[in-house]
Formats: C-alpha cells, sequence, structure tokens
C-alpha cells in the first residue's frame, strides 16, 4: 500500500481495493453488525433514490409522461415483460419481489459508479445475502407450491432411463452451487470493474503515461456503466429462471 | 522473501487460476457469435431471443467466475 506517490519504482499511487474497505462513519475502529458504516450509508442512498424514482414517477400521473415518469415506467414495464416472459401467468404474483431486486441492485450499482462512492453491490456479503433470499424462497416456494414433486427438478425425465441418476447427482449439484455463482457473478463483475478502473488512475500519478490512462478510465467508464445495467438485468432474470423452477419444476 | 513457498505457490495458483477465466470468454464469445449469426439470419425472430441470450451468458460465464474465486481466495484467504 505505497502512500507516496514517487516512492518506489512500480508502486501504484492508490491501492486498488483500497476503495472497497468498510470503514465506521462516526469514528472507532471496530466494525459491528449496528455500525453505521460507508457501506449503510451508499445503501441507504440507493434506497432512497429509488423511492424518489418510483414516488415522484408516479405523483403525478400525467397522460404525456414527464421524464421522470417515463423511466419509472420504463423500469415497470421492462421487469413485469421480463417476469411475464419466462414465468408466464402464475409469477406475476411475485412481481414485487423481483422489481424490489432489480432496483435496488441497478440502483446501487449506478450510485457507485459516482466518483468517490462506495459501491455496495461489490461486496459479497451483500450479494450473498440477496441471493441466498432468492434461494431459500425459491425453494420453500416450491416444496410449498408442488410437494414432493419438485424433486422432479432433479430427475430427468426426458433421459434414458440408465442415466438419470448421474443427471440427478449433477443437477443436485448445480441446484446447491446456484446462490454461489448467483452472489459471485454481481459482486465480482461490479469489484472487478471498480478495480481495474482504480488500477488505471494509479498509472495516472506517471507524467508520462497520464493522458493514455485518463483515457482508459473514461473507456472503462463507459464499460462498468454498460455492466452496471447487464448485471442487475442478469441477476433478475435468474431470479426468474429459478422461480419458474419452483412454478413448473417437472423438466 | 526466504522459505515462504506456500505463499510463492499460492500466487502461482492464482495465476494458474485465471487461465479458466479466458475458457468462460470463449465460451461467452461463443454464445454472442452464434446469436449474432442467427440474429442477422433472422432478425424479426431475435428480439424475443435476448433473455435466452443473457441467460446462456450468464451460465457460461459461471465458470470464469469460479476461477476468479478460487484465484481470489489463494490471494486473500490462504
Amino acid at each position: 500500500m505505497a502512500t507516496e506517490a514517487n516512492g518506489e519504482e512500480g508502486g501504484l499511487a492508490l491501492h486498488p481495493m483500497a476503495q472497497f474497505e468498510v470503514t465506521p462513519l462516526f469514528g472507532g475502529d471496530t466494525v459491528a453488525w449496528y455500525t453505521i458504516t460507508n457501506v449503510t450509508l451508499w445503501m441507504a442512498i440507493a434506497v432512497i433514490a429509488v423511492t424518489a424514482l418510483l414516488v415522484l414517477g408516479t405523483s403525478r400521473r400525467a397522460v404525456i409522461p414527464s421524464r421522470v415518469q417515463s423511466v419509472a415506467e420504463l423500469a415497470y414495464g421492462f421487469v413485469y415483460k421480463m417476469l411475464e416472459d419466462i414465468t408466464g401467468k402464475e409469477g406475476v404474483k411475485y412481481f414485487p419481489y423481483v422489481m424490489t431486486l432489480f432496483m435496488f441492485i441497478v440502483m446501487a450499482n449506478f450510485v457507485g459508479l459516482i466518483p468517490m462512492a462506495f459501491t455496495t453491490t461489490s461486496h459479497i456479503a451483500v450479494t450473498a445475502t440477496m441471493a441466498l433470499l432468492v434461494f431459500f424462497t425459491v425453494t420453500v416456494l416450491g416444496f410449498v407450491l408442488n410437494g414432493g414433486k419438485f424433486f422432479g427438478l432433479f430427475w430427468v425425465k426426458e433421459a434414458p432411463l440408465a442415466l438419470r441418476p448421474f443427471l440427478a447427482i449433477i443437477e443436485v449439484m448445480s441446484y446447491f452451487v446456484r446462490p454461489l455463482s448467483h452472489s459471485i457473478r454481481l459482486g465480482g463483475n461490479m469489484m472487478a470493474g471498480h478495480a481495474v478502473i482504480k488500477v488505471f488512475a494509479g498509472f495516472a500519478a506517471i507524467a508520462a503515461i497520464a493522458p493514455l490512462s485518463v483515457l482508459a478510465i473514461g473507456a472503462m467508464y463507459a464499460l462498468e456503466i454498460l455492466v452496471a445495467f447487464v448485471q442487475a438485468y442478469v441477476f433478475t432474470i435468474l431470479t426468474c429462471v429459478y422461480l419458474k423452477d419452483a412454478l413448473h419444476p417437472s423438466h | 522473501m526466504e522459505g515462504d513457498i506456500v505463499q510463492m505457490g499460492a500466487y502461482i495458483g492464482a495465476g494458474l487460476a485465471c487461465t479458466g477465466m479466458g475458457g468462460s470468454a470463449i465460451g461467452v464469445g461463443n454464445i454472442v457469435g452464434n446469436f449474432l449469426s442467427g440474429a442477422l439470419r433472422n432478425p424479426s425472430a431475435a428480439a424475443g431471443q435476448t433473455a435466452m441470450l443473457f441467460i446462456g451468458i450468464a451460465f457460461a460465464e459461471a465458470f470464469g467466475i469460479f476461477s476468479f474465486l478460487v484465484a481470489l481466495l489463494l490471494m486473500f484467504a490462504v
């Protein structure tokens, strides 16, 4: 962790992982579960931003929508169509949950892109909470709605009988690895992108390659805006796919 | 510098684990390339398949993410 910019050869001016440090906001250096940290702050900002967008967007429901209303309507229609396409009419009941997930993730990702902001979704602890919630929701829902038939998810009827036990093992494994890949996909993508930006920012301290590094930061930032949206989309669409498994477990 | 051979092994392992990401990149490129070639032949059907495209990308990407996780574990947790 080199603090002097020109101290040693090859040392970066700022450590790329330093931006992910969880620090208490109001003094002290122990982080307990009740401590208000920068994670708490930026999560609260994301929640407030989502609430503001949706409340402001729907407060004056004009026939010719304002900009805020258009964005709110677009977001609603986008998530609704995604859910309906994948799960069918039965899945529409779970729209509030999916919409909440999508709006929170997309807003947390975008808020994290503000310079000096903290990206809450880059932490596995945050994404794993959401992914585990999806996992347990889907599992409980699957057993409540289908009872023992939910095991049909692991018993591939189309395959030859001799192959089915082996496929069942693979299916069970892939079922339990879901929350892992679900959470690390979002967290890893956000963390990697922000770390790359900070690596280029570290190179900007060397005068000879500073213009190139600033250009690279600009390009990476543009890519990160795309990634922020696509990862929220992927997280939500996988939630929809898992919900579909709970609603229609037969393969 | 001397004797810390476990640390060295962990770093080498982290670097090797990153090669897994290359395989995942090939997979993602394959999916998108095939989607594009299909979409250009029948553009009217393409819009309905973007969800499938992203689901496929997500599953192909998962293995790159697992190797990334292994690299991270080797760097920071072992």
